[in-house]
Formats: structure tokens, sequence, C-alpha cells
């Protein structure tokens, strides 16, 4: 299972990658991996306000639904319109064309609160 | 024809395998039949009954106002088009009267027909829900009756038939909870405890009731983790919601200590009837110490079910709790010499109109009388040999994750299976090609890639051997042929369908399509 060391990670198995005070997000290999095939993405709309750990919205796989949640907080700036199209891809390159929103963030301490690559690891061990 | 169904057509034979029409050439019989819709298989001018010249006068028309100015838009078809249309529909539905239907948690039991001929007496069918009282003393009696059966069977004091549907008789059951928590000085608690095997509807129900809700996880064994139980059980603590056996299939040896718990923090029992055909005639929930019980009449006392018909969740209730139960309840008049309805004394009110759906009530009755005590304890019994059969041919093949005997159902892990790269949707959508209806999958949720098997009591020798064949055959296809399950099923008149986008984006109504002939 990947988990890229340049990211920060929640418990919630999403990961979040830092660019200026832009914040992309998306759901971890781990995540795609237990969810199954992803057919459904529900996500908020651009320029909405989230909060550091809230609901965002909910994923669909031919498992389950899941609620999906930010690892930081901002305002909405952009929705992977490709992502909603095709879930598939979510599966297929979860860090990289697989991408959910990205966010202005409110707060640049809030990343002291995620995990790194190894905690996340070992969290996603111990839960499993 | 229209454009419309030629283009399906082409559709449906080029999903058809190469291979697959080397053996056998596409039956376009079938495909037209079976693919398209009445509206599209309409012909101008075709009728289903030529009526006779009038032979009555003429009478006017009503004012124009009131007459529509199109033709309706119906199919025109002949009678033998219409038969043949609804049969073809019929044959592909898949039901417990095609086969062997072993959804688990969802107990798809046979439904005797002498319930059907019962509920369809016209003493039965025929009534009106505003009859008067004195006019419908029999089903009354019928109801009474039945009241007295679901408080002997659960061991408890008072049963109500008015919730019409299992997850409604949840809601019954947690309303009657606060309501008595509030009569007697205990409505600061505001939590219940649900543990996380439960079926969705538990914590859901909590929560419209207002409750927060705890989860309780399972221990490595299988039964409850007794040390979180007691850890949640606190003064803020209002009900544990228990499913017996649980949704692994599992009766929890410790069911009385933790009734003790439960009760001695002041909290109580609320049984869900999810599980009642492992148990039904062994073991009253009511002597065990719960408190409110519903019944899932569709499962254990085989009132058909599937497609969200009408339904039944009665709930029984100690002596206690009864005065708060749902309206209405039939009562003996002892003075009129007649039964009556009436509103229980303080009571959460009404859940819907009138008594639910009569028929369904009594179809379980029905039921329950052909069987008698012994029959019923025989039906659980057999029930549980059944779930236990099919875990004992399977266990060497798929992973069994919580390794003891099972009550009426078995669940399994598709983990070695995945290791190959085939999934439990793959493993269950390979059964259709077996012409099985596959199992209940990815429940429970804290199995990984969950096989939910429930046979019940229905199935012979000959029908379980017939099922575990096939799932042995396709455990041998997931090591030879993984590529085989994942485009699986083969021979279904549809494959994999897009069950999000029907979910969300549902086409519920038929139009025409541009160029295609207006009735």
């Amino acid at each position: 299972m990947e988990t890229p060391r340049d990211l920060k990670y929640s418990r919630e198995h999403e990961w979040v990658r830092m660019d200026g005070e832009t914040a992309t997000v998306g759901i971890t290999d781990f995540a795609q991996d237990q969810l199954g095939d992803i057919v459904y993405l529900g996500l908020p709309d651009p320029g909405a306000s989230v909060e550091q750990f809230g609901k965002i919205g909910e994923i669909e796989s031919v498992k389950s639904v899941s609620e999906l949640f930010t690892p930081v907080g901002g305002e909405v700036s952009e929705v992977n319109q490709a992502a909603i199209d095709d879930p598939e891809i979510v599966n297929k390159e979860p860090y990289g064309a697989g991408w959910l929103i990205r966010l202005r963030i409110a707060d640049p301490a809030q990343f002291d609160n995620l995990l790194s690559a190894e905690e996340y690891e070992a969290h996603t061990t111990s839960e499993h | 024809m229209t454009a419309d169904t030629s283009d399906t057509k082409v559709k449906a034979i080029a999903v058809t395998r190469d291979s697959e029409k080397l053996a056998a050439p596409p039956n376009l019989a079938r495909d037209e039949l079976g693919s398209a819709l009445s509206f599209d298989r309409s012909m101008p001018g075709k009728q289903g009954i030529l009526f006779p010249a009038m032979d009555v006068p003429e009478s006017d028309l009503p004012p124009r106002a009131f007459l529509r100015e199109a033709a309706p838009s119906l199919p025109e078809l002949s009678q033998l088009d219409v038969v043949r249309y609804y049969t073809a529909l019929s044959r592909l539905n898949y039901s417990i009267d095609s086969g062997f239907y072993p959804l688990g948690s969802c107990t798809m039991k046979y439904n005797p027909k002498i319930d059907e001929d019962i509920a369809r007496l016209p003493g039965f069918a025929g009534l009106h829900p505003l009859q008067p009282e004195d006019t419908v003393q029999g089903v009354l009696r019928l109801f009474f009756e039945l009241q007295d059966l679901f408080a002997e069977i659960t061991g408890l004091h008072t049963a109500s038939l008015a919730p019409m549907a299992g997850a409604q008789g949840e809601l019954a059951g947690i309303l009657t909870i606060k309501a008595w928590l509030e009569a007697n000085g205990r409505a600061g608690r505001t939590r219940v405890l649900v543990p996380d095997a439960a079926h969705g509807t538990n914590p859901a129900t909590a929560a419209m009731c207002g409750f927060d809700v705890v989860s309780i996880p399972t221990a490595a064994d299988g039964d409850m983790d007794l040390a979180a139980l007691e850890a949640a059980l606190d003064d803020r603590a209002a009900a544990l919601m228990l499913t017996i056996p649980n949704t692994l299939g599992l009766f929890d040896p410790n069911i009385l200590r933790i009734v003790e718990l439960v009760h001695g923090a002041g909290a109580l029992m609320y049984g869900d009837g999810a599980n009642l055909n492992a148990i039904a005639g062994q073991v009253k929930p009511g002597e065990l110490g719960f408190d409110v019980m519903h019944i899932n009449v569709h499962k254990t006392l085989s009132t058909p079910h599937g497609g969200g018909g009408p339904g039944a969740g009665p709930i029984a209730v100690t002596a206690a709790l009864a005065p708060f139960l749902p309206e209405p309840y039939v009562i003996v008049d002892e003075e009129a010499n007649s039964f009556r309805l009436v509103r229980p004394e303080r009571s959460i009110g009404r859940l819907g109109a009138f008594h639910g759906n009569s028929g369904v009530l009594v179809r379980a009755y029905t039921y329950l009388r052909t069987l008698g005590a012994a029959g019923l304890r025989e039906m659980s019994e057999a029930a549980v040999v059944n779930a236990n059969y099919v875990q004992a041919r399977l266990k060497e093949t798929y992973t069994l994750p919580y390794d003891r005997s099972c009550m009426h159902e078995t669940v399994f892990s598709g983990s070695r299976q995945r290791a190959r790269g085939v999934r439990t949707l793959d493993i269950a959508k390979r059964l259709i090609d077996y012409g099985f209806h596959p199992p209940t999958v990815y429940f429970p949720l804290i199995v990984d890639e969950a096989l939910m098997i429930e046979p019940t009591e229905a199935e012979s020798k000959a029908a379980l051997d017939a099922f575990c064949e096939a799932m042995l055959a396709i455990a041998r296809e997931a090591e030879q042929q993984p590529e085989l399950l994942r485009d699986a099923p083969h021979q279904a008149p549809l494959r994999r369908l897009d069950e999000a986008t029907a979910a969300r984006k549902p086409v519920l109504r038929w139009r025409p399509s541009a160029g295609a002939a207006q009735p």
C-alpha cells in the first residue's frame, strides 16, 4: 500500500498536500482499497466553507456509502469534476488524478494536528 | 418496432461473449420479449378486446370542460402480446418460488400457500377499515389472538400489532422506552448503546428518537465486548439495542450478564427480532430479561417480502411498558362480549392510519397456527442445522473469521479469494450464473469482504449441496480463471448495472422517444 512521504494524513483516511496557500485533499490508497470500486462522489460546491475534520460529502463504493471529511479547514476553491464524472480514477490514482477538492486554507497551524506518513501507516496497521 | 428497441437488441447481442455465441446462438425471441417495454411493442390499430356492436341507448358525454383533448398514451397490443410480455417479465424475476435464496439476515423462507388462501377469504380481504366494530369481530379476534401469540413467543406481557414494518417496530419500541423513561424520572438518559455488528436501522432508530448513539465493539470471539459495555453504562444510558443471535449468526453466551449489567445501570433492553428464526420456540427473550422486542413477520413468520411491499413489525413489551404502546390495541370487552380497538392509557400515539397491513397479519397468524408450538421449534432447529451444514461444507475453502458453530446463518470472509484479486462482489455475481440468488455481501461491516449465508429451514439437503457445490466451484475458478468472476454474471439478462446512478437518477417514467410511433 502506497503512502507518499510528502503528504499529511487524517485518521479518517484522507491526505492533504500543501502548495502555498492552497491545499489539495484526497483519500488514501488504503481507503480506496478498503472501499473497493468507487461508484459515486458527493462533494461540496466551490465557495463552500469547511472546518477541519468536518464532513464535506460522501463516497459510495460497491460495498458501502461512507462520509468524507476534510483534514484541514478553509474555503473550497476547486472540485475535481473529472473524479465526479469517473469515480474509478480515485481507485486508480488516489494521490494524483483522483484528488477530490482544493481549499484556500484557513489556518496553516491545523497541519500540526495531522499524521505523518509513518504515523498514518501505524494507524492503518492497528485499525486493520 | 421503434428505433429504441432495435438499439436495445443490438446492445443485448453485443454483450454476449464470442465464445458463448459459438455454444448457443443468441435467443432473439427471448431478447425481443424480455428487453422491450410494452410501449415499444405497440403497433397502431392492435386491440386486446373487440367490443360487440352497441346494444344499449347512447348517453351524453360529460361537459366539454371535463373531457381530455388527446387520447391517452397507452400501448396498442393484442391479448397474446400482453400475456407474453408479462410472462416474459415474470421469468426475469428471481424469487423464493423459483430457487434457493440464501440472502443472509433476510430469512427468505418459503411462503406457504395456505397463508395466501386464508388472507384472500372475503371476510378478511373485503373489509373496509371504517366498518363498525361489531361487523369486524372476526378479524379483531384474529388480532387479539395474534397479540397473545406474540406475547407467548417473546415471553413478554403484551404485544401491539400497530407498527407496519420492522423499522417502524423499532421506532415504536424506542419511543415506548422513551415515554417510560420520562414517566419514571429518567428523562435525562440520552444515550442508546448499539453493538457495531447491529443492523443499520438500530442506530438510525435511536437517532430518529433523539438519542445519541454509542457503538459497542465486538470482541475477537464474536461476542459483545463486556468491558466496553460496562464502560458505556452510566446514568446517561437509556437502552441497549441488541440482536440475538447477532448478525454474525452467533448466540452470545453472556446474554444474562449483559442484561444484568444494563438493568443494573437503570437502562432497558431492546431486542431486535431480525434473527428470531434462530430461537423461536427455543428461548423466550422476555425470560432473558428483554423489555421490548419487535418481530419481523416477513422474516420469521414467512409473510412475503422483498420489493418493499406491505409489511408488519409488531412489538411486544413488559407489563410496565404496556400502557405506552402505540394505538390501536385489541381488547376483549367482557360486558359487551366483544372485541374492541382501544388506545392504551399513556399511548405514544398512532403510527399510521387504521390497523396497519392487516392482510400480512392474517398470513402470520395462519403460519403460526398451521405450525403449532412443536412445529415452530422444529422450524428454528432446522434453520440452525441447515446453516451449520453449509458452514461445515465451506469452511475449508472460505475463511470463517469467527470459527464456532452458528445459529441460523453463517458469515464467511472472501479474504482468501481477495488475495487472488477477486472480491466478494465478484463471487456473488458469479453465483447468479450458477442459478442462485447471491448471499448478503459486505455485511456485517465488522467482517472484511463479508459473505452472509442464511439458508432457512425451508431447503432440502439436496438444495444445500447444490449451493455448496457452486460455492466450491467458484472458489476453484477464483484460483484458475479470476477474470471469469470479475466479468460475471455472464448468463443473466443484464450484466453489471450502474447501481449508483440508478439510485440517484432513477428513470421512473417512460417517455416516447423522438421518431417513435405515437399511439
